[in-house]
């Protein structure tokens, strides 16, 4: 009842009102007078994503790292790569430990003493999807069966929070991953292993790897955000559809399109044909995700080779 | 071959459940949900004046606190309290009370699997019991996907660590037709849609659709235990 007399008074007032104001006043009309032409506030289509852009090596200090934009969302991805003795349970395996972080940069409503509330709950789904897809394979971080291992620390900081936070932090630290590089290690005397750098040190010590490698990724996981509102399915929502919109899906796909994760936490009751056609545009997504992450890393062997 | 899971229990059979009304007397509205060794406490307190800073006044707030039964606050509890907010928000009517604040305090008391549907069916009790006015019921139901593509519902802990996959499903109940002729079941659940889904492991789209087809026809069971133990007592009964 309060939404329609809204509605209706929002009508009354348009013609007077000025757009920012009325943005402002009446969210959720603006937003469904502009689905009705079947476009979104920022002139795009329902199913488009936002243009996304991927930048290898972003921190020249990190093994690994990845700058990536989704529209005006940005996130910064960087791993560093430590020595540890690996578990009794897994003695040739190495490990990860993923962090996201939303430092009060990203937006006006994190304060140093309000932290925001989806960042330990994408910290945690990071981590089950990079571990549950398949994508590493643990072994290759091993470096002395049962003495020495690599403890990768994968840190994602949200510099802008613009929505789709998930799929922004997914892509780059898929994309930190692609770009890490393992550094050349040797034992010393005391047992303890420390990197090498250099061309000197290459023949001073005796390495236990012979080559810096990168890690050979299979199964890489993309996904795809989607704000269900009603009849319309919009792809890749921004901060301020979010706030507007109560129900979103989010579909994770690996390189085969099968499924790693739907999480849909709530929101209204969703048809079964909806959810399909959230999966389908993800698949669309996916491929085209790749495209955008194999140009890049060409783009940087290109640039190292020069 | 069809394996028999551990207990005896075919692929679509669900542990014994239960549900205990208002257990503890100082909260508005609680609940004790049994699953079989899946125990979750769950208790109401609201709806309290106010909203916290941030959410929206027109509407009543859901804030929802979970406390794991053994270890401290960590990242699994942070996404299972955020879960079950949006879960929440979404089955109960907002607009009644604008400008209060509702709390769902979560216990867990066993876990032995489908951890997270057990709290959403104990939540979805207290806050009747509470009397907190609510759109439709939330049932939440654990499905997991073996190797072989086989659904099984109600894992326990054992059976979720030999998953390849699993799902937590949440649907709104099941109506009652109020018409004498029997509904025809294959049209209803086609309607009835899906409130939650969240899903651990990989697994291929024909597998998430046949666990939401099992999922769907089990929570009828459940929608109706719901329906029976939910309903206010007559002064006459016990």
């Amino acid at each position: 009842m309060a939404a329609e007399t809204a509605a209706t008074a929002a009508g009354g007032l348009a013609g007077e009102m000025e757009v920012e104001a009325y943005r402002r006043l009446f969210p959720l009309a603006f937003l469904e007078r502009h689905l009705r032409e079947s476009v979104r506030p920022d002139a795009r289509r329902l199913s488009e994503p936002r243009p996304t852009t991927v930048a290898l090596a972003a921190v020249s200090s990190a093994h690994g790292s990845a700058l990536v934009r989704l529209g005006d969302t940005a996130m910064l991805a960087s791993i560093k790569l430590e020595v540890m003795s690996p578990s009794s349970e897994a003695p040739d395996e190495g490990s990860i430990a993923v962090e996201f972080h939303m430092p009060p940069i990203c937006s006006p409503l994190v304060r140093p003493g309000r932290p925001a509330e989806v960042a330990p709950v994408i910290s945690k789904a990071l981590e089950d999807i990079l571990i549950s897809s398949g994508m590493l394979n643990l072994k290759e971080l091993s470096l002395i069966s049962g003495k020495a291992s690599w403890l990768a620390y994968l840190d994602v900081y949200c510099l802008n929070a613009d929505g789709s936070l998930f799929d922004a932090a997914l892509i780059s630290a898929v994309a930190a991953f692609t770009h890490l590089e393992i550094p050349l290690v040797s034992v010393g005397d005391d047992g303890r292993v420390f990197t090498v750098g250099g061309n000197e040190g290459k023949s001073k010590y005796e390495l236990v790897n012979r080559e810096k490698r990168k890690l050979m990724l299979t199964n890489i996981p993309f996904s795809l955000t989607c704000a269900l509102h009603k009849d319309s399915v919009l792809a890749d929502p921004t901060a301020e559809e979010e706030s507007i919109v109560e129900t979103s899906v989010t579909v994770v796909l690996d390189s085969s399109d099968q499924i790693v994760s739907i999480q849909k936490p709530g929101g209204g009751v969703t048809s079964m044909a909806t959810i399909t056609e959230c999966i389908s545009l993800a698949k669309d997504r996916r491929r085209k995700l790749r495209e955008i992450l194999m140009d890049s890393v060409e783009a940087m062997e290109v640039d190292q080779t020069d | 071959m069809e394996e028999s899971r551990a207990g005896g229990r075919n692929p679509n059979q669900l542990r014994p459940f239960s549900c205990t009304r208002n257990p503890l007397e100082r909260a508005h509205g609680s609940a004790r949900w049994s699953q079989g060794d899946t125990i979750v406490l769950a208790a109401v307190y609201g709806p309290k004046p106010g909203t916290r800073k941030g959410e929206n006044p027109e509407k009543a707030s859901i804030e929802v606190v979970w406390k794991p039964m053994i270890g401290q606050i960590g990242k699994q509890e942070k996404e299972y309290e955020m879960t079950l907010k949006r879960t929440l928000q979404s089955i109960c009517l907002l607009t009644v009370h604008p400008n209060t604040t509702t709390s769902v305090i979560l216990q867990v008391v066993g876990n032995d699997g489908s951890l997270l549907p057990c709290a959403i069916n104990a939540c979805c009790a207290a806050l009747v019991f509470a009397g907190i006015p609510l759109k439709h019921l939330a049932v939440a139901i654990g499905c997991g996907v073996l190797e072989d593509g086989e659904v099984i519902l109600d894992t326990t802990k054992a059976e979720e660590q030999q998953l390849k996959s699993f799902a937590h499903l949440v649907f709104p109940n099941s109506r009652k037709s109020a018409s004498s002729k029997a509904p025809n079941q294959k049209e209803e659940d086609s309607e009835r849609g899906l409130i939650t889904s969240i899903t651990h492991g990989v697994m291929s789209e024909d597998d998430y659709f046949s666990c939401i087809e099992r999922g769907l026809a089990a929570s009828s069971r459940i929608s109706d235990f719901m329906r029976t133990t939910l309903q206010k007592q007559a002064p006459g009964d016990v």
